[in-house]
């Protein structure tokens, strides 16, 4: 997929002006927010199990040459095949080959996050092959020729008039008159779209949630069914994944399921948690006939023994950005790759270049929800400071941030100067904001307050508090 | 392919700073992987006993939305299956998997029911299919792909109605997959395990969750409580 990571500022001050996408991720910030708290509540173990799928994916990364090797060798003797792809156009390779090997023209998809990435869509296309998506929120999307905003609910920045309209301008072959009100009626319209493509598909294409290396499995986690109808119904199904995926046993993703659906969704666990080992057995009156694994690295392999390591812990719940304040306020496309919120704006500087995605670890309030939130403890704070470190080493942060940060650091070093000017502002600010605690405007600072207010100092800086505070200490 | 396939392991093992495992750290790892050892497992479900499990089950299977219909033996599924049917207005026509455990049950007894043994095809609206094991934890049917058992009626018709015996029910998801290896020891994995909790559902639109994206719109379990001293 081609980036767009540097409108980041662009884009997101665009997402904050559009009406449609602020009601639809209105609804969005209360919802999975709200179901993952009571699910969590609900789990007496789930923080110990934080822990232990944090020790399982350590473990893993750790000895992956072994795994990954172990995992190859299980698919094989199943039947299936490994394909493996250093870069989004080997892949693309790769899964061209195997679709012109059965002479497919139609291919079902699953959602796959690492298809998006690998810009699989466009490529098919480009080859006389038709992809169909068939989770309804990548279908949505893809007749709507957008990218997914959000790696769970890729329609997430719509609301369902905008679906409406969609279906009414693409289903041209259904009764105009036809009501499309409520997303009911859409879901059974897609349905009943869907179903007769599911059936003529020759290839399905999957992602995967995990790879076992015991047994040489795919695991796949829906809730809709899509992915089984995907990979049960072709003569083909081909899963395209990548290497940080495997984990060594069965007993290690069913951790990492307990936590994966509950960080998600808030669900117990998603409808449907399938697992894939080989192509159709001899006796099997269905199923695919061929099993093929498209195993792709695209700089992962290099992230590893670096300060992102732990990046590749991630199991794509989605909670991260779920919770991220500033996701909720630009919606996803403002990130401008495949991967939007926090675990984005660590992974993408990884994946396609700090100098396209700089912006990214800068769209962070630095709260540290994310990372309270993440299943598997990334610390994702930490990784976009690491990210803006390096940004401004290389000279690639814009001057006037550098040269305020130099005045600043100039300033901060002169504590007597400092707790001057901070004070002086402090009580200025204070002063000025009486009666109303936040300001609607200020001057220079336009950018901040034309979308939010800033809310007023109390008059007094932390330091001078902390020494009148420690005076009376000593008093006493 | 294969050189793909060595610069990405090489990369990996630069990446690590070492080269291959030694033989001893990679005995010790196959080790994990031939006997694999239990992760934390939360103690929701196993510290109950036969009773408690299986109503633990069928509460949480009501969670999501799943109906069951609770029977004392084999012989009361024909009409269980056949008055479900009929309260949901539909077609008294099955198309069931070729499991020995379906064919002892009296179909014969409720002659009203059309039956027909293979994979599902696109017109089917109803399939009854047994399963490997039920999961108390999340309320999970655990099913299994086979010869007798083809994987298109957990998925193509619209109403799925799950045959499980109370001695199925196991605790966790860990329990199911212990019994499949007991099984399977022999002929290694069957080509799909499908854990399914509740029927098919999408949150795609507005949040909203919505029954019946793809998969069957209803799941309906058949428990057999037979098993149970004194099951109703």
């Amino acid at each position: 997929m081609l980036a767009t990571s540097r409108n980041f500022t662009a884009a997101a001050q665009a997402g904050l002006a559009n009406d449609n996408l602020q009601r639809a991720l209105g609804l969005a910030r209360t919802g999975f927010p709200l179901r993952r708290r009571l699910a969590v509540e609900r789990l007496p173990e789930f923080e110990a199990l934080r822990e232990a799928g944090r020790a399982i994916k350590d473990h893993t990364l750790q000895y992956l040459d072994f795994y990954i090797e172990f995992y190859e060798s299980q698919v094989v003797a199943s039947g299936g095949k490994v394909h493996w792809a250093r870069t989004p156009a080997e892949a693309c390779a790769a899964v061209l080959q195997i679709c012109r090997s059965v002479g497919a023209k139609i291919v079902t998809k699953g959602k796959s996050m690492v298809a998006e990435e690998i810009g699989l869509n466009d490529f098919l296309e480009a080859n006389g092959i038709t992809p169909v998506e068939t989770d309804l929120g990548e279908y949505i999307i893809q007749l709507r020729h957008e990218p997914p905003s959000h790696i769970i609910a890729p329609a997430i920045h719509l609301v369902k008039e905008q679906v409406a309209e969609t279906f009414r301008a693409e289903h041209r072959s259904l009764d105009a008159g036809r009501p499309l009100i409520e997303p009911r009626q859409m879901c059974d319209e897609a349905r009943a779209m869907l179903r007769p493509r599911f059936l003529a598909a020759d290839v399905g294409i999957t992602g995967a949630n995990f790879l076992v290396a015991e047994t040489g499995s795919s695991i796949v986690v829906t809730n809709e069914g899509n992915g089984d109808l995907t990979q049960v119904l072709p003569r083909v199904h081909i899963v395209v994944t990548s290497i940080e995926k495997v984990v060594p046993t069965f007993e290690d993703a069913a951790t990492l399921l307990r936590l994966l659906a509950r960080s998600a969704t808030g669900q117990e666990f998603s409808t449907y948690t399938t697992i894939s080992t080989g192509p159709r057995r001899e006796a099997d009156l269905d199923g695919p006939e061929e099993y093929h694994v498209v195993l792709l690295d695209n700089g992962r392999s290099g992230m590893i023994g670096t300060d992102f390591q732990d990046m590749l812990r991630c199991i794509r719940c989605s909670a991260c950005m779920s919770h991220c304040p500033v996701y909720a306020a630009v919606g996803g496309h403002a990130y401008g790759w495949v991967y939007p919120g926090p675990m984005g704006a660590v992974l993408t500087p990884g994946l396609i270049g700090i100098e396209e995605a700089g912006h990214l670890p800068n769209a962070s309030t630095f709260c540290g929800r994310c990372e309270s939130v993440c299943p598997v403890k990334i610390p994702l704070p930490k990784m976009m400071r690491h990210w803006r470190e390096r940004e401004h080493a290389k000279k690639l942060s814009p001057t006037v941030y550098r040269k305020g940060l130099s005045v600043w650091a100039w300033v901060a070093r002169r504590p007597a100067l400092y707790h001057a000017l901070a004070g002086t502002a402090a009580r200025a600010l204070g002063w000025a904001g009486q009666g109303h605690g936040r300001f609607r405007a200020l001057p220079l600072a336009a950018g901040w307050t034309t979308v939010r207010d800033m809310p007023s100092p109390e008059g007094r800086s932390f330091h001078s508090l902390w020494a009148q505070y420690k005076k009376r200490g000593s008093a006493r | 392919m294969s050189e793909t396939r060595e610069r990405i392991l090489g990369g990996i093992r630069n990446s690590l700073s070492r080269g291959h495992l030694e033989p001893r750290k990679e005995a010790e790892l196959r080790a994990r992987l031939t006997a694999p050892p239990r992760n934390l497992v939360p103690a929701r479900a196993t510290a109950l006993d036969d009773r408690q499990r299986v109503e633990l089950f069928v509460a949480m299977a009501g969670e999501v939305q799943a109906t069951v219909t609770r029977v004392s033996s084999l012989t009361a599924v024909p009409e269980a299956v056949a008055r479900h049917l009929a309260a949901e207005n539909l077609p008294a026509e099955l198309v069931m998997t070729l499991d020995r455990d379906l064919y002892a049950i009296p179909w014969d007894s409720w002659p009203l029911l059309r039956i027909r043994r293979g994979r599902a095809e696109a017109q089917d609206r109803v399939s009854f299919t047994p399963c490997h094991a039920a999961i108390a934890e999340t309320g999970t049917l655990m099913l299994i792909s086979g010869a007798q058992s083809p994987t298109t009626l957990n998925f193509l018709p619209e109403t799925h109605i799950v045959l499980v015996r109370s001695d199925q029910v196991v605790a966790t998801y860990e329990d199911g997959w212990d019994r499949l290896r007991a099984v399977q020891g022999t002929e290694g994995l069957p080509r799909t395990v499908n854990f399914i909790t509740g029927p098919s559902r999408t949150a795609d639109i507005e949040q909203r969750i919505e029954l019946g994206a793809h998969g069957p719109r209803r799941l309906h379990i058949v428990l057999v409580e037979d098993e149970l001293d004194g099951g109703k």
